[in-house]
């Protein structure tokens, strides 16, 4: 599946800023960010170092307000958390105290209807999240808790637990950061799958521009701090992708083309 | 490996407490120690068993008080410590006041607590309590405050309230802090039972051991010793036992 040139827009930023904290002592994350994000789309952000990724996150998750300019989710202004939401960070941050499903079933405790569902179905529920796992390949794991799995199986379990309740969007802050990188490129497949499946709009916040190209439809380069976008690569490699178009000559470009533009000296 | 691992949980303390007393047995054997001064095991136990009655139930009494006062604690502790880990400002609003109050020392308190209730349980039941929650609050409120940022954001992005993040991540990743403190709790509830009667009481181990003292009966004051030490252990084990019980999760990899 291919997006298409006519999908809606999903999210939409306009000329936004964003602080941290108030008056003289506050620290600008974001500079005057303008971008669309469509309807089942992968956007990519890569930039330096605190240079405002995760700040970006927040932002259109509504989890931190704009200091100005607009944010518009399904064309309208987000005000507070969305609920509709995923996410997903660079430690899985499970609870040990939960097996893997339990863990998964997490933000079906707290979003309507499940909420008021999962009680009474608590074994539909299971079943549907055991399916989720299964997809990612964490079969017969399901019942282990989360420090019986090895990282990457942890980080798998994480995703299933940012997708449980099909969510509008789905926020990856460097998801595969910590892992080596052989187990990442299996994750980048997993994710590739699993988003193809579901056509969830994906935003993903990552150091690695190879990851970037090979999951991502939109690039978005970020400068030094307050973030602005100095780039936007749109990457036109055919879908489905696979981890051979990572050694061909137009993804190696595009990898160098995006190189560019980090390291501040635009 | 099992026969290893009870090797070390039963042998190694049996053997220690075995031998400690032998060698105290000799000591006083060696050093001609009068009874007045460092009584023998054996003249303790003797001790023991001539006062077994009065000992067991002042020991008891004791008990009773300790374990009303530990239970006051821990849910005066438990709630105060979701409070102080709740938000900042109650955080930053008690917690002077409550270092200040640790600092007092609970046998300061005592003669106050006996000229308001009198003699009787109530001065024992309350310096168990004021001695035991200090570290059950402090306990509660750090498991709460070290809740990751991002399993809130997680959590929030979802339309989480306070509330439930509290109920679904603050509260059980408290617990193992929660139970921990339990165990340390217990046994200051004990000493805080102890001294109070030791100020003034008309029942109680530590009374008997008072006027024990004041008949220059040292091998009883001694068998006193004895039963608080067991009391003590016991406690401690009934509460770790719960521990292991209810946050076992918390101690993965240390014997899976
Ligand atoms: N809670 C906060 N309070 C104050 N300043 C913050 C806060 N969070 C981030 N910042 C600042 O905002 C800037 C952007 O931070 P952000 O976390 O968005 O960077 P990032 O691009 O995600 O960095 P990294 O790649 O290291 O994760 C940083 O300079 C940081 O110091
Ligand atoms: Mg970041």
């Amino acid at each position: 599946m291919t997006l298409s040139a006519t999908a809606p827009v999903l999210v939409r930023l306009d000329r936004v800023t964003m602080h941290y904290g108030r008056g003289s002592t506050a620290i600008q994350a974001i500079d005057t960010v303008t971008l669309d994000i469509k309807k089942g789309e992968v956007i990519a952000v890569v930039g330096p170092s605190g240079c405002g990724k995760s700040s970006l996150m927040k932002l259109i998750s509504g989890l931190h307000p704009a200091s100005s300019g607009s944010v518009m989710v399904e064309d309208k202004p987000v005000k507070g958390p969305l609920k509709s939401v995923g996410m997903a960070f660079q430690a899985s941050n499970l609870l040990p105290w939960r097996s893997v499903t339990d863990n998964v079933l997490l933000p079906m405790e707290i979003v309507q209807p499940h909420r008021s569902l999962i009680r009474r179905q608590r074994s539909k529920y299971k079943a549907n999240a055991e399916a989720l796992l299964a997809q990612v390949g964490l079969k017969g794991f399901t019942e282990k808790f989360p420090w019986q799995l090895s990282g990457g199986m942890q980080q798998r379990a994480s995703i299933c637990r940012a997708l449980v309740h099909e969510p509008d969007i789905l926020m990856l802050d460097e998801p595969f950061g910590a892992l080596d990188a052989f187990t990442r490129e299996e994750l980048w497949c997993t994710l590739r799958d699993i988003q193809q499946a579901r056509g969830v709009t994906v935003m993903l916040v990552t150091h690695d521009l190879r990851e970037a190209v090979f999951l991502a439809d939109t690039v978005y380069v970020m400068s030094n701090r307050p973030g602005k976008i100095v780039k936007v690569q749109t990457v036109d490699l055919p879908r489905p992708r696979d981890i051979e178009v990572t050694y061909t000559q137009p993804f190696q470009d595009l990898v160098h083309e995006l190189r560019r533009y980090i390291g501040g000296q635009h | 490996m099992h026969m290893k691992n009870a090797a070390i949980t039963v042998v190694a303390p049996t053997v220690f407490t075995v031998a400690l007393f032998v060698l105290w047995e000799f000591a006083c054997w060696l050093l001609a120690l009068p009874q007045t001064v460092l009584p023998a095991p054996t003249a303790i136990w003797a001790a023991f068993r001539q006062f077994q009655n009065p000992i067991i139930e002042n020991s008891l009494y004791t008990l009773w008080n300790t374990l009303a006062g530990f239970a006051i604690a821990t849910a005066f502790g438990l709630l105060l410590g979701i409070a102080v880990g709740w938000h900042r400002a109650i955080y930053a609003a008690v917690y002077p006041v409550l270092i200040g109050f640790n600092s007092v020392p609970k046998v300061a308190v005592v003669p106050v607590l006996i000229l308001w209730f009198g003699v009787g349980a109530v001065p024992a039941i309350i310096t168990a309590f004021l001695i035991s929650f200090f570290p059950i609050v402090v306990n509660v409120a750090t498991g709460l405050a070290t809740t990751e940022p991002e399993l809130e954001d997680v959590l929030r992005a979802l339309g989480a309230s306070k509330l439930d993040i509290m109920r679904k991540v603050g509260i059980p990743r408290s617990l193992p802090y929660f139970f921990g403190s339990l165990k340390v709790a217990v046994t200051l509830a004990f000493v805080g039972a102890v001294v109070s009667e030791t100020v003034g009481a008309n029942r109680g181990i530590g009374f008997l051991m008072l006027s024990a003292q004041a008949n220059f009966q040292v091998p009883l004051v001694f068998a006193g010793l004895m039963a608080l030490a067991v009391e003590g252990i016991v406690l401690y084990a009934i509460t770790a036992a719960i521990e292991m019980r209810f946050t076992g999760w918390a101690f993965r990899g240390q014997n899976r």
